[in-house]
């Protein structure tokens, strides 16, 4: 096991080194200046260019460049936002809470509806209900996000005036973060209404977020399920007399959901992806708006830092799922 | 991560009992599934608005009636059958624009797909049969992409190329390497070993040869399904590239970039938010339904139960 | 404080929630997170809005809503004759505010103006390279060449020495990056070890106290109690960071907040129709226009330049482009700012006598270059959509065009070359409401290569703004800039495009609500009903 452990630790290190090659390389590639796009119509002298030039690094040979980043990474800092000039871990960790708590809202509301959903449909496969699940989880599955994200803005704020239009909580309600979550510092803050306040904010975008990886649970869901009913052991089970009920829940489920989580690990890299559109119809203050904003800005550092500390995240993730998975499965541990 | 592909077949049990006649025996299994057959019929009719989008459309997709700003569709107050579907904040018919606009999205579905599966079935090929540091350093990369959630890998890419329709298909196709080199590789390892594989290589056959008569055929089911999928992601990440401001540019009729136009007008105006929306999840709809029938009719393990 | 529980359904209701009957809160739909709060750092607007407009004052200010110049923090001012010395006379009994990591112990006084300055100038200043310390407005309006010193005289009078007589001086220290911070506050953070916290819990002397910053979701204030003009009708102010300009009508539409900048062109005739909305308007400080490569044949004759123009219909770039948002410019600078000459005649629009011109000039089966910036600006909503109706309209007198466009940062670097290829789209809003802001950076000889995008330096051009500069008379001033205006008119260097109006969505409950002619979102003066 502990063996297992380690080569996956292990792995991880050349992929994270790739990363930070990989992020280096790629925002020197990309054209623009942000000195002059600071400086707008205004402009700047070609001498005072130069100066900030070095003042950013920028001057100095490529190499030293790449090792002055590796060097401060090591040491935790990811340099300065050459917009905002604060530290870009800073800026990360203050916006991160937003887009995690959306995330993980996001992904409860998938698993939530997509599990049942899924295992009801298996059972009952070819029935009404199960041909009307498959075809609205396609459905959710081929939609455009941000379009739908539009369309419930128009019905359910526009429309119908249910659900606030953007943000994390009416402004009315004012109280220092504690932890970063709107829902759990809302209740911390003990004003009344605080929390339904952060709740409704939250769900049109759950809502969006949610809706790819909902379909995608509930399809495989369904299909773990139909290979496990399908199997011996549950047939024989039923063939035994045990209650219909008990044969799902305890013997089915069980080995239908190993497929199931992978999938689920699977989807946190989709999240940030939607997170990036979802963040921008709902001007959500989260890092996916805050990239696609560093991105326009040419603000390098920032670019820099964030693909880095996200692909972290992401790495970090599915390594805990491959090492719950291997906890599960104990056959995966000697696989190649 | 586990990716032994779902989609696997296994010749030998294929053709077991029944004579080989694959073709056949894939659309009878493909036509008892309606959905797919729905997806098909849908999917052919838009390549044929596509086609011959000349001829459907009522109006030129640039043109601008000046005197017809924000028409609604012809069934509202004010709308008049000359407009189907209103026109847009510069006079443009949004009916023509969305059927011209069906060509840019199956291009993109076509061109992502060629690129990727042509690059991908390379590296994947080349991963599984130079083992060692080849192999390492191909899946490594693979590796970090993966780390990097695509649509933001993507955005990255257009930065470096620059705005515009071509850019935004070439950075979708190189997201999408990593699930097809991971896909090609598994197969052609799995083919690698099979008895057929070594008799060809002891018989002579050269690496070019093993790699594209001998493996490559047999490794191409999992592929096809993979493909059918990638083109409707395709279609929905250049419209969402689109409409974030990095895909096709005005005034292109591509559906994503309609919608980023319309935005704006989302109180206004529905019909210039909606229709566009609605071209998308219907065309990508269809191709999903497509590629499901073709994975059920090409997967054996379904085909048992 | 009572309140009933609300449900998810009802969240709107929440406008008019209890704390709206206990304190006045007005809540301002922003356009985007400021860089910081420090605005000799930065060079947004936004940023200014959240900073200078609200936190800060200066030594002179420009009374609301127009470009005058008023006293400040400065009671009186007089200049030297020969124009290089500028003596303040300061106001007294000036609070700073007290926050959280700050309470005052003195009043506002001449330390404080030397600081605010000195940290800008002095390269040795210990405050100099703190947060970055670049200083782009201060060195945009070349104060580095321009000061020599400035000097305390005694507690309330302040001494500039210039190096050289600069008529704008004045309107100058008016502007954000000019604003006046704590010496006091300065000296004790140092003191701490931790200077950047002046940049980042700001204390100041004006009408509004920052109170809490959450990026991108809310900046929250509160009336400075003890400011020296009297303290705010609004007790909270609120920007409420919002990007999407559909979105912010959605929330002021709701009453989720009662100001918002910047609207979509599109929603304008909803919002003239909207009971709730008084849509307030005034022409912005700017102007767009297209300039010329004036150094390279044959745009080097003035006569082609003319007959381009004669070529190109504005009304309907102002109808196409500005959805009517917008006034066709005949002068490069716009009609809010004094000098501006009403006497100039416009180019006329006349395709006919534009072809005989360029006959005339022995210009046949030209092929140029249009560039078109990538970017939407407060003088151009849609450069690309300028540049096809001006392709069009080229098309019509046999002058071909290609339309080119690159990264904004690019372009703007690019745009500068001396040997640049075709004429570019820009424009230029005001910082000061001088004409000099306008005329010599954008036409003076010295921003040749820089600045100067026409490449134009035209000797006749050049004297009457040199002279208007140093001159302090402000009706010789006004004479020379008019004059100016004509030599432009004849030489054509650029075709003057427009000038855009700026339209503001302010609820009817809002009162007193004065559009900044320099662009900016100022909230003391304002109350709510």
């Amino acid at each position: 096991m502990l063996r297992f452990f380690l080569t996956r630790v292990a792995l991880v290190i050349p992929t994270f080194v790739g990363i930070t090659l990989l992020t280096f390389a790629m925002i020197r590639l990309v054209p623009g200046d942000p000195i002059e796009l600071l400086a707008g119509e205004r402009g700047v002298t070609p001498e005072r260019h130069a100066e900030l030039r070095a003042s950013y690094g920028f001057d100095k040979p490529v190499l030293e460049q790449y090792w002055i980043y590796v060097n401060n990474i090591l040491h935790g800092d990811l340099g300065n936002s050459i917009v905002t000039r604060q530290p870009v871990v800073n800026e990360f960790f203050t916006l991160f809470p937003a887009t995690v708590e959306l995330s993980i809202c996001a992904m409860l509301f998938a698993v939530f509806i997509g599990l049942p959903v899924g295992v009801l449909a298996a059972v009952r496969r070819g029935s009404v209900f199960d041909h009307t699940v498959m075809g609205a989880a396609l459905t959710g599955y081929s939609m455009p996000i941000f379009w739908w994200g539009l369309l419930l803005i128009i019905f359910f704020s526009g429309i119908l005036g249910w659900t606030p239009v953007s943000g994390r909580i009416s402004l009315l309600y004012f109280f220092e973060p504690v932890t970063g979550f709107m829902l759990i510092d809302s209740l911390l803050s003990g004003e009344d209404g605080a929390f339904t306040s952060a709740v409704s904010h939250l769900i049109l975008p759950t809502i969006v977020l949610g809706t790819i990886p909902l379909a995608v649970i509930a399809r495989q869901t369904r299909s773990a399920m139909l290979e496990v009913l399908g199997e011996d052991y549950v047939r024989t089970a039923r063939a035994k007399g045990l209650a219909p009920r008990r044969v799902i829940g305890v013997h089915a489920l069980r080995n239908a959901l190993i497929p199931v989580i992978t999938v689920i690990g699977l989807q946190v890299g989709v999240l940030f992806a939607g997170a990036v559109l979802t963040e921008t119809i709902f001007s959500w203050p989260g890092i996916g708006k805050w990239l696609i904003d560093s991105i326009s800005r040419r603000d390098y550092p920032s670019v820099q830092g964030g693909i880095l500390l996200i692909a972290t995240t992401v790495i970090l993730v599915n390594l805990a799922v491959d090492l719950v998975y291997g906890l599960i499965n104990p056959r995966i541990r000697y696989r190649r | 991560m586990n990716d032994t592909p779902s989609v696997a077949i296994d010749p030998v049990k294929n053709t077991a009992s029944a004579p080989p006649k694959p073709i056949a025996e894939f659309w009878s299994y493909f036509k008892e599934n309606r959905g797919a057959l729905t997806g098909l019929y849908v999917f052919i009719a838009i390549c044929l608005m596509a086609i011959f989008a000349d001829f459907v459309a009522p109006h030129a997709p640039n043109q601008q009636y000046r005197e017809f700003f924000l028409v609604p569709p012809f069934w509202q107050d004010g709308g008049s059958l000359q407009f189907l579907l209103g026109t847009d904040a510069v006079g443009r018919d949004i009916f023509s624009r969305l059927v011209y606009g069906a060509r840019y999205s199956l291009i993109i579905g076509v061109i992502v797909v060629v690129l990727s599966l042509t690059l991908g079935i390379a590296l994947g090929l080349i991963a599984a049969f130079f083992r060692g540091v080849t192999e390492i350093s191909i899946m490594r990369m693979m590796d970090i992409m993966l780390a990097l959630p695509s649509l933001l890998l993507a955005v990255v890419i257009v930065a470096i190329l620059g705005p515009g329709l071509f850019n935004a298909m070439l950075a979708i196709s190189i997201v999408y390497l990593p699930h097809l080199v991971r896909l090609t590789r598994a197969a052609a390892i799995n083919e690698l070993s099979k008895d057929y594989v070594t008799a060809s290589r002891v018989s002579g056959a050269g690496p070019m040869r093993l790699m594209v008569i001998s493996v490559l055929p047999n490794c191409m089911a999992p592929l096809i399904v993979q493909a059918t999928l990638s083109f409707s992601s395709a279609i929905l990440d250049a419209a969402a590239l689109g409409f974030l401001g990095m895909g096709a540019q005005p005034p292109t009729p591509e559906w994503g970039t309609m919608l980023a136009e319309a935005r704006e007008f989302v109180l206004r105006a529905w019909w210039v938010v909606t229709f566009p929306g609605i071209a998308i999840l219907v065309t990508v709809l269809a191709l999903n339904l497509l590629g499901d029938g073709l994975r059920d009719a090409l997967d054996p393990k379904l085909k048992r139960q | 404080m009572k309140r009933t529980l609300i449900g998810a359904g009802v969240v709107m209701s929440l406008a008019l929630s209890p704390m709206a009957f206990a304190a006045k809160t007005l809540v301002y739909c922003s356009e985007g997170s400021p860089e910081g709060f420090n605005p000799s750092l930065y060079t947004a607007g936004t940023t200014f809005d959240a900073s200078s407009k609200s936190i800060y004052n200066r030594l002179v200010e420009f009374d609301r809503g127009t470009t005058n110049v008023v006293p400040g923090l400065a009671e009186t001012w007089s200049v030297s004759d020969d124009g290089l010395e500028y003596t303040f006379n300061l106001r007294k009994g000036v609070k700073f505010q007290t926050t959280e990591n700050f309470t005052p112990s003195r009043d506002f006084n001449a330390d404080d103006v030397i600081y605010s300055f000195m940290r800008q100038f002095d390269k040795e200043n210990p405050y100099h390279n703190v947060s970055g310390g670049s200083y782009e407005y201060f060195n945009g309006m070349s104060m580095p060449d321009l000061l020599k010193d400035v000097v305390k005289v005694d507690d309330y009078t302040v001494k500039f020495v210039l190096n050289r007589p600069e008529a704008p001086m004045i309107a100058n220290l008016g502007m954000d990056f000019a604003s006046i911070l704590s010496a006091e506050y300065a000296d004790k953070m140092l003191a701490a070890g931790t200077p950047e916290n002046v940049d980042l819990n700001p204390v100041g002397t004006g009408p509004f106290q920052l109170v809490s910053y959450q990026k991108d979701a809310v900046i929250r204030y509160k009336a400075h109690p003890d400011y020296w003009a009297g303290k705010a009708q609004i007790d909270n102010l609120i920007f409420a960071i919002t990007q999407d300009p559909s979105v912010r009508y959605q929330k002021l539409k709701a009453g989720e907040c009662q100001i918002m900048p910047y609207p979509n062109p599109a929603d304008i005739e909803a919002m003239k129709a909207d009971a709730d909305v008084n849509l307030l308007e005034q022409e912005g400080l700017n102007v767009g226009y297209l300039a010329y490569n004036t150094k390279m044949p044959p745009f080097d004759n003035a006569k082609v330049r003319k007959a381009l123009n004669m070529a190109i219909n504005k009304q309907a770039i102002i109808e196409g482009v500005f959805q009517g948002a917008g006034k066709v410019a005949k002068n490069p600078i716009p009609p809010t700012i004094w000098s501006y000459n009403e006497a100039t005649v416009d180019d006329p629009y006349d395709p006919e006598a534009a072809k005989k011109m360029l006959d005339e000039a022995g210009v046949s089966g030209l092929k140029t270059k249009i560039w078109a910036m990538p970017v939407q600006r407060p003088y151009n909503p849609n450069a690309r959509r300028m540049a096809e109706l001006i392709q069009a309209d080229w098309a019509a007198v046999g002058v071909e065009a290609e339309i080119v466009s690159y990264e904004w940062g690019e372009y703007l670097k690019r745009s500068k070359d001396e040997d640049r290829d075709g004429a570019v789209l820009l424009g230029w809003t005001g910082d000061n409401g001088d004409p000099d802001n306008f005329l010599a950076v954008l036409l003076g000889c010295d921003g040749v290569g820089g600045s100067n995008r026409a490449q134009w330096c035209y000797q006749p051009f050049e004297d009457l703004i040199q002279k208007a500069k140093v001159v302090s008379d402000h009706a010789e001033r006004t004479k020379l800039y008019e004059q100016a205006q004509l030599v432009f008119k004849e030489q054509a260097p650029w075709a003057t495009i427009a000038h855009s109006v700026v339209y503001m969505p302010v609820r009817k409950e809002v009162v007193d609500y004065r559009i900044d002619p320099f662009g900016g979102h100022i909230f003391y003066g304002v109350d709510l009903k």
